[in-house]
């Protein structure tokens, strides 16, 4: 029974971890930079959410709907003035500015919101399920969290690949230049795919605060490199690949803590990691992409 | 016609060589001649090691990415290893070796050895990966180096050395000192760091990397960045190849966090993280990659600039931080370029 | 710049102008950004209501206090400290956190610049140097003081630990508790830890203790993640009682913070903010006007560090114009032979090494708010 707890904190970890990921995979697929501001976003959400919440008492729903709003924002500006004037440049460039924006999003917060920690109050309470008579318990914000991962999986899968944009969107990641022959809208797309993922990194934010209720200017930036290591785990650019390595990951962790060292667990999680990607080079579900001569 | 093109290549590439080191002497005559007279503020005379020790940080990853073209997120790792290891063994020779910096030196070199054979022992699987993959394999080096660090434990007693995981099981005599405490790392370092020596190292690191990349080996290093499908059709050996340039680059670095370690009393594992990996990429980026020269004045540029931010108070690391992104764009978008050398007509030659 | 400086230039005109002799130079690191600003800003706030409390008064001791940030980092912390003796810095204030300190009072040493830290509180940091005080309890004797405690009240005698593993403050306490809990009769039966980047769930060691069946769980840690653990263990009907030590305080400060989880917890900490007191409630409510927000040990912390300074200067009839070298010889004569009233404790003296000796206060959250334990 222990085994199946942990199992299941294991769960519940990952599922914050994957809906992190599933932000990082989708721009990383598309306009292959890695957005190590998407943490930082995620940290915005979760104060503009906490914000509407306890100060203006908002439903929580509301909030979120509000928070999503203005990270769709922020996520379309801070592509606009910040990665949009790099699209020729070599993609370390970007990499750099996008820690760059990293750390001002993080200084822009301390400075708004002050150090002191806020504690998130939980979207949806802080109530579990009880299962063989009390033995095994889930949490209602884990059952949500892995219900909106799965929505989201889904909803995204079917967006890429039925919809009109979505197709602009696979497009745009084959190959930029063909696509714009094609009469794609190359810098739209991009932008486009931004705002989605800046979209679901506030409700990443919310989750992962109603989860782990503690809210600091600094919250983002360690499950968001956690979540980026998921990312690369599942496969990075695959989208189920962020689900399933989210998931993998907060499993591995728990158990490492709990059957290894509670010392050594973040060792064990990266040795596990370089294992799984030198047996697969390109992450669990990724597509190895076989070299042309 | 191709021969002669070949003979201004390596005329232009000498000429880049002697301008790196003539900057850096100069460079170096000027502030050690500031420093001793005076004229240097504690703030300035206090970064002049650490500088020198990113310098070597920036060059020698500058060889791996740069030039051999692998994108590493664990450097800082390396500095790690050859900080803690230097830095112990400079306590253990205490005693015996009192000349300072004859200690010194034999520190960044057993620092550089320890960082060498990490280096060499996780190149193995590491230079099995490309590209981002590759990249997220150093991240989690980098990260189990910390994690390693700060559960070891080494001290030293009449019985000699001693060391333990997790739980502090040395149990030294009387009159041992534990040298490396887990999480607390290393206390009580003498501060026998000085610049001069950092100069030296900082000079040696640019030997090294340009003799490495003018010989042989570093034109197969650019053949392999360049095309590595074509370098291994003409039979070159990818993986010895890389391997040296990584082994090589940690060597280095192990060689910086000695130097680095030792102008402070004390370290710590957690120094030596994610951020300052990535820190050291970002001299690498801004200085241009595969110069030598850029990364070395990003080096210092960027250690000095928060510094001087202090005037801001609250607002400095923010300023940092569009400073930070103003440059990327600055340098590298074509539109925004011009803007700026519109603006300041010297800013070509600073970047050179 | 320049005009912030010329502004800066003639604000400092003002004040030694309004002031009788000039100011003393009074400077410290901190973390104002980054993971540890929480503990920074609070020191800073905290000083500098001090400061202005003392200046106000218009008596012959004026200060002048300037704060650098440090980011948590030995390196820049010693940047900082450097930026501050090119200020003019006559008196230290240390660096807020400990291996900043530790890498500062190395330097406070050999420049022969008296340093009092706030909040600094490893055995490190005061080790071997006779110019570096502490106004915190020294970390080991507060793990010694936590065993004592629960030992001697026999609270319990299955002992569950969660430490940080990658910080120098939880390590430290967690020795020294180790070391001391059988002698004290107390059996530690589990003994798990967690770091930076693995902070947020607690599920596995929370189990182990409650396996274990552990009826205390010591949390030698800030009470940042301390919310956490308690938030999860009620959430798993894991009940048992809860210790902490001084970094637990502020737990209750937090805006947002449920205060019914806390109910119960036990921590030795110097300051308590609802204390009824003259000297905490006047600093409390001060603090509050200020910054919205009720002071954490930090501030309070800092708060009697410059007032620790304003004795000691006024005993020592030190003026402003003395170097930094005079000062800190007649600081090392006061501190060592002075006793203080503060908000972090009455009748505090320093021993010659620098540690503070204070009572630690045992405290029970009751209703939300700090009750003796006696």
């Amino acid at each position: 029974m222990t085994f199946l707890n942990f199992f299941i904190s294991g769960i519940s970890l990952g599922s914050i971890y994957a809906i992190i990921a599933l932000g990082y995979t989708m721009v990383y697929g598309i306009a292959k930079m890695l957005n190590f501001a998407h943490g930082d976003v995620i940290m915005v959400g979760a104060y503009v959410c906490f914000y509407a919440v306890s100060r203006y008492n908002l439903n929580p729903f509301l909030g979120v709907i509000i928070a999503m709003f203005l990270c769709t924002v922020l996520g379309i500006l801070v592509e606009r003035f910040a990665y949009k004037p790099l699209r020729q440049a070599p993609s370390l460039a970007v990499l750099i500015t996008a820690i760059g924006m990293s750390y001002f999003l993080q200084n822009t917060a301390l400075l708004l919101w002050s150090s002191n920690p806020k504690v998130f109050p939980s979207i949806i309470g802080r109530g579990s399920f009880k299962l063989f008579d009390g033995n095994l318990s889930v949490s209602h914000i884990t059952v949500l969290t892995i219900s909106v991962c799965i929505v989201i999986m889904i909803v995204l899968s079917l967006f890429i690949g039925k919809t009109k944009l979505g197709k602009a969107m696979r497009a745009c990641s084959e190959d930029k230049g063909a696509a714009q022959l094609m009469g794609i809208n190359v810098n739209a797309t991009i932008s486009m795919t931004f705002a989605i993922g800046s979209g679901l990194a506030a409700i990443a934010g919310a989750l992962l605060c109603s989860a782990y209720p503690t809210l600091m200017p600094t919250t983002g930036a360690l499950p968001g490199i956690k979540a980026f290591t998921a990312a690369v785990f599942g496969g990075i650019g695959s989208i189920p690949g962020a689900f399933l390595g989210g998931l993998m990951l907060g499993v591995i962790e728990i158990f490492a803590k709990a059957y290894i060292s509670s010392q050594l667990s973040d060792a064990v999680v990266f040795a596990v990691l370089i294992i799984v990607l030198l047996v697969k080079p390109a992450g669990l579900l990724g597509k190895s992409i076989q070299e042309k001569v | 016609m191709t021969m002669k093109r070949l003979i201004n290549l390596k005329r232009t590439e000498a000429r880049r060589i002697f301008i790196t080191y003539s900057a850096v002497v100069i460079a170096y005559v000027i502030f050690q001649v500031m420093s001793s007279s005076g004229f240097l503020s504690s703030s300035m005379r206090g970064m002049l090691v650490p500088i020198c020790a990113y310098m070597v940080m920036a060059v020698s990853l500058n060889l791996v990415v740069g030039i051999s073209g692998e994108l590493s997120l664990g450097h800082a790792g390396f500095m790690s290893i050859g900080a803690f290891s230097g830095v112990a063994s400079a306590i253990l020779m205490q005693s015996t070796i009192t000349n300072a910096p004859v200690r010194l030196a034999l520190a960044m070199i057993v620092g550089a050895i320890f960082a060498a054979i990490a280096g060499f022992l996780i190149g193995i699987p590491v230079l099995r990966l490309k590209g981002d993959y590759l990249a997220i394999v150093t991240l989690a080096f980098g990260e189990i180096i910390k994690s390693i660090l700060n559960n070891f434990y080494f001290g030293v007693d009449a019985q000699g050395l001693h060391f333990s995981m997790l739980t502090d099981t040395t149990r030294l005599l009387k009159g041992g000192r534990l040298i490396i405490r887990g999480p607390m790392g290393i206390s009580g370092i003498m501060k026998i760091a000085t610049f001069p020596m950092g100069f030296i190292l900082v000079m040696i690191s640019l030997m090294v990397v340009f003799n490495l990349v003018n010989s042989r080996s570093g034109r197969a290093f650019m053949a392999i960045r360049d095309d590595r499908i074509a370098a291994e059709s003409i039979g070159l050996d990818i993986t010895k190849y890389k391997m040296m340039a990584f082994v090589t680059s940690a060597a280095l670095a192990g060689a910086a966090g000695a130097l680095f370690a030792m102008n402070y009393s004390t370290i710590v594992a957690n120094k030596f993280d994610f951020n300052t990996s990535i820190l050291i990429l970002v001299f690498v980026v801004l200085g241009g990659q595969g110069n030598m020269l850029g990364s070395i004045i990003a080096a210092a540029a960027l250690t000095v600039l928060p510094e001087k931010l202090r005037g801001f108070s609250d607002y400095r690391m923010l300023l940092y931080a569009i400073i930070l992104i103003v440059t990327m764009l600055g340098t590298n978008n074509a539109e925004i370029r011009e803007f700026f050398t519109k603006l300041n007509p010297f800013r070509r030659k600073e970047e050179a | 710049m320049t005009k912030r400086i010329f502004t800066c230039a003639l604000l400092i005109l003002a004040m030694s102008s309004c002031a009788f002799g000039a100011p003393f130079k009074l400077g410290g690191t901190a973390p104002l950004t980054g993971g540890a600003a929480i503990y920074g800003t609070a020191a800073r706030n905290g000083a500098a209501i001090a400061v202005e409390e003392i200046n106000a008064k218009g008596g012959d001791i004026q200060f002048e206090l300037r704060y650098e940030d440090d980011t948590h980092d030995a390196e820049k912390a010693v940047n900082a400290y450097n930026a501050l003796k090119d200020w003019g810095m006559q008196l230290s204030l240390g660096s807020v956190t400990s291996k900043p300190c530790e890498a500062t009072a190395a330097e406070n040493f050999s420049d022969r610049i008296f340093a009092l830290t706030p909040s600094a509180s490893s055995a490190a940091v005061t080790e071997g140097k006779d110019n570096v005080f502490q106004m915190c309890f020294v970390d080991p004797n507060q793990g010694t003081a936590s065993a004592q405690y629960i030992g001697e009240k026999g609270f319990a005698k299955k002992v569950a630990v969660i430490w940080k593993n990658d910080d120098v403050y939880s390590k430290g306490v967690y020795d020294t508790f180790i070391e001391a809990a059988p002698k004290y009769g107390l059996n530690i039966v589990s003994d798990t830890t967690f770091a930076d980047g693995n902070d947020t769930d607690f599920s596995v060691q929370l189990t182990d203790a409650k396996d274990k069946g552990a009826e205390l769980v010591f949390l030698p840690m800030y009470y940042q993640p301390a919310s956490l653990i308690l938030a999860q263990a009620q959430a798993m009907g894991y009940a048992p009682k809860w210790f902490g030590i001084d970094g637990m305080d502020g737990i209750l400060t937090m805006e947002g913070f449920d205060k019914s989880l806390a109910e119960g917890v036990m921590l030795l900490t110097p300051f308590n903010a609802d204390a009824k007191d003259e000297l905490t409630v006047k600093f409390v409510a001060k603090y509050k006007e200020k910054h919205g927000e009720i002071p954490n040990q930090f501030a309070a912390d800092g708060y009697d560090c410059v007032y620790a300074y304003y004795q000691a200067l006024t005993q020592a009839k030190a003026n402003a114009d003395m170097s930094a070298e005079e000062l800190c010889t007649k600081m090392i004569e006061q501190f060592t032979t002075m006793t203080f009233n503060g908000v972090t404790g009455e009748n505090v003296k320093w021993s010659a090494n620098g540690e503070v000796t204070k009572d630690p206060k045992g405290m029970v959250i009751k209703n939300g708010a700090y009750v003796g334990l006696d």
